[in-house]
């Protein structure tokens, strides 16, 4: 069983203690930006008539969590997908893989590293619910089980038709994610992406990765074949070639042949 | 214009190019700099919705495949004993070679944190592309090194170090086979993870295959083409009796290649983003047009083979398709879902120019102190060992 969010927009008033519980938190420089950067990973932004949070989604598959070339990026087993800065050699590619576009840069140091929403991933080891839940003054944020939440989510839209989109956001999207997301407006006309895959993205890669080994033995035989095959075929040329010039047998020239037989190979070659 | 650059040597020859490339150096050093001390954001145009640019799109995916002609001609020579390629293997092993560092040295300013490349051997994270792509990079450097340690060998007189490479020269050749085909499929495969971000006109299951492939044709191309400019500085032809079959490979390889980008196309419906074609259809149709499309069939007419210009020119298409290839997977087939329009800022611009500057001022004193070309006695100045090693060997 892992943890998870639910954020119900229709419950929110934007208040933003979400995002000041978060900073305190995390030990986040102050202001709280407009837009989610390296330094505040989560914000409310009022859109389409109704409030948006923003956050990582701790998908149950991380993209981030696959493309980070040094296991920076885990995905814990309670649930949060947490960030070792110690680790991070800077090479953005989660920042430019992730489906929701996420992790953000500290583009402003000279030693930087990245910043993300890390579920207070301490707090919930420690049992405890994360920051922006529990200072969530409408319980628009809930912190509980993925699979709780899910139920919870299903029975409000159940509840009320009419003042939801008949969508949990996020619990299929790229596979599945921990946060899920209620709205009483499409999610795309709050700057959510719909149009993602079902499948988990991390397949597509290790689809071809875990191909390599098998590819590495089959093409080095194959060419350690083709090797001893050509070369075979030059000892033997130069051997009758040898054996041509100073061959007794005045029909068959072996010159001739030789060359024949190399101009037509040429052809076929190229 | 000649000038003295130290007292007691010799005057060397002041040009337009020599004034440029001490103008890019020393603005490389300034950025270099500044890069180091302000970080990414003050020298870049980079931002959290377009992380990757300019360093990437071309420093590391153009450098890596336009060294792929190493890995095209090595195995055309050493694994199909084609012999009579033997003479270009040198030039574009060093092109190679030259290529990579220059991947390398590119990867050390775009890296957030460099200085910890290191982790990469240590932390492992096989499910990662960039994890493959960082092997291939240092193992392939390695065996560049060591396919072409045998010219500095051969320039010091070694004997016994270049017995022992020709022992286990065919291994090695096949290894770096081996590493290349999988170095450049998997830049194809960095771009496998995003499918709802990359435009569908450059996305496909198959980019692994489509980048080694086009990687081989513009690889064959960039041999032509430094053939060409090496012979233009050193004042020999053009081996036209190699080239040719050689430009006839390059035929080969782009049709299958834009054979199989127009399947893809036409299954995934992308096709349809060309009528109208709009910014990425216009930028589509250049590289696909001008950069595939018109050098195969130019290079189809045998005159146009058997011609140097003919050859140069087509060359020069295929070559500049491909980087417009890489740069408009990285960057135009990217901007649509970032959001954002990415132009690379002048200090950008300045790395890279600086960088490639400098590969080709040491692939110029390289051809003049090795003996890479073949044809190219040596030089009684240059062959300064030559005097306290006695007479040349075998």
């Amino acid at each position: 069983m892992s943890v998870g969010l639910l954020f119900d927009a229709t419950r929110c008033v934007g208040c933003g203690a979400c995002s000041a519980a978060c900073k305190e938190q995390n030990d986040l420089p102050l202001p709280i930006e407009a837009q989610p950067t390296a330094y505040t990973w989560t914000t409310v932004q009022a859109i389409a008539g109704t409030h948006m949070r923003r956050l990582c989604m701790h998908c149950l598959e991380p993209t981030c969590v696959s493309v980070c070339p040094v296991g920076a990026l885990r995905k814990t087993e309670e649930g949060p997908v947490t960030y070792d800065a110690e680790r991070c050699i800077g090479c953005r590619y989660c920042i430019m893989a992730c489906p929701f576009g996420v992790p953000k840069y500290q583009w402003d140091r000279a030693i930087p590293i990245v910043g993300k929403c890390i579920m207070c991933a301490d707090r919930v080891r420690a049992g405890q619910e994360t920051a922006c839940a529990s200072a969530c003054p409408t319980g628009a944020t809930l912190f509980g089980e993925r699979d709780d939440l899910a139920r919870e989510a299903r029975a409000r839209i159940d509840r009320s038709p009419d003042c939801y989109v008949d969508h949990i956001y996020g619990l299929e999207e790229a596979g599945g994610t921990s946060v899920l997301m209620l709205a009483g407006v499409p999610f795309e006309a709050l700057g959510m992406r719909t149009d993602l895959p079902r499948q988990s993205l991390p397949m597509l890669t290790w689809r071809v990765l875990s191909k390599i080994p098998d590819f590495v033995v089959l093409a080095g035989a194959f060419l350690f074949g083709i090797h001893w095959i050509t070369q075979r075929r030059d000892e033997v040329r130069q051997a009758t070639n040898k054996s041509g010039s100073d061959s007794e047998n005045g029909t068959r020239d072996g010159g001739g042949t030789d060359a024949a037989g190399r101009s037509g190979r040429q052809g076929r070659r190229s | 214009m000649k000038v003295r650059i130290w007292p007691g040597t010799r005057p060397v020859p002041v040009g337009f190019w020599q004034g440029a490339f001490v103008l890019v150096l020393l603005a490389l050093g300034v950025v270099t700099v500044l890069r180091f001390t302000r970080g990414l954001g003050a020298t870049t145009n980079l931002s959290d919705e377009f992380p990757w640019g300019l360093w990437i799109g071309f420093d590391i995916l153009c450098g890596v495949g336009l060294a792929a002609g190493a890995f095209t001609l090595t195995a055309v020579v050493h694994v199909f004993n084609l012999r009579r390629f033997e003479p270009i293997v040198r030039p574009t092993l060093l092109t190679g070679f030259l290529g990579y560092m220059f991947v390398i040295v590119a990867l050390m300013f775009d890296l957030g944190q460099p200085w910890r490349i290191w982790h990469a051997l240590v932390f492992w994270n096989p499910h990662s592309v960039m994890f493959e792509v960082a092997w291939c990079v240092m193992l392939y450097t390695t065996v560049l090194a060591v396919e072409f340690s045998p010219v500095v060998f051969e320039k010091l007189r070694l004997e016994r170090p270049r017995r022992i490479l020709h022992a286990i020269s065919t291994p090695l050749v096949i290894g770096g086979v081996l590493l290349s085909t999988l170095h450049q499929s998997s830049l194809g495969s960095l771009y496998l993870i995003v499918p709802a971000k990359l435009h569908p006109l450059w996305y496909s299951p198959a980019l692994p295959f489509l980048f080694f492939t086009s990687a081989v044709g513009a690889g064959i191309g960039m041999v032509i083409l430094e053939s060409y400019m090496s012979g233009r500085a050193f004042g020999h032809r053009l081996a036209l009796n190699l080239l040719e079959p050689l430009s006839r490979a390059m035929v080969v390889v782009l049709s299958l290649y834009a054979i199989l980008r127009l399947q893809i196309l036409r299954k995934n419906g992308a096709l349809a983003s060309l009528n109208p074609p709009g910014y990425e259809g216009t930028m589509f149709l250049i590289e696909v047009g001008l950069g595939v499309l018109l050098p195969v069939s130019l290079l189809l007419f045998s005159k146009v083979r058997t011609s140097e210009r003919g050859l140069v020119i087509a060359s020069f298409l295929v070559v500049l398709g491909f980087v417009m290839n890489r740069l408009n997977v990285s960057v135009t087939g990217m901007e649509g879902a970032a959001g954002v329009r990415y132009l690379p800022s002048w200090m950008e611009i300045v790395v890279s120019l600086g960088l490639v500057a400098i590969g080709m001022a040491v692939f110029t004193l390289a051809v003049r102190f090795l003996p890479i070309f073949h044809d190219q006695p040596e030089r009684e100045e240059s062959g300064r060992f030559a005097h306290h090693m006695g007479p040349a060997e075998v």
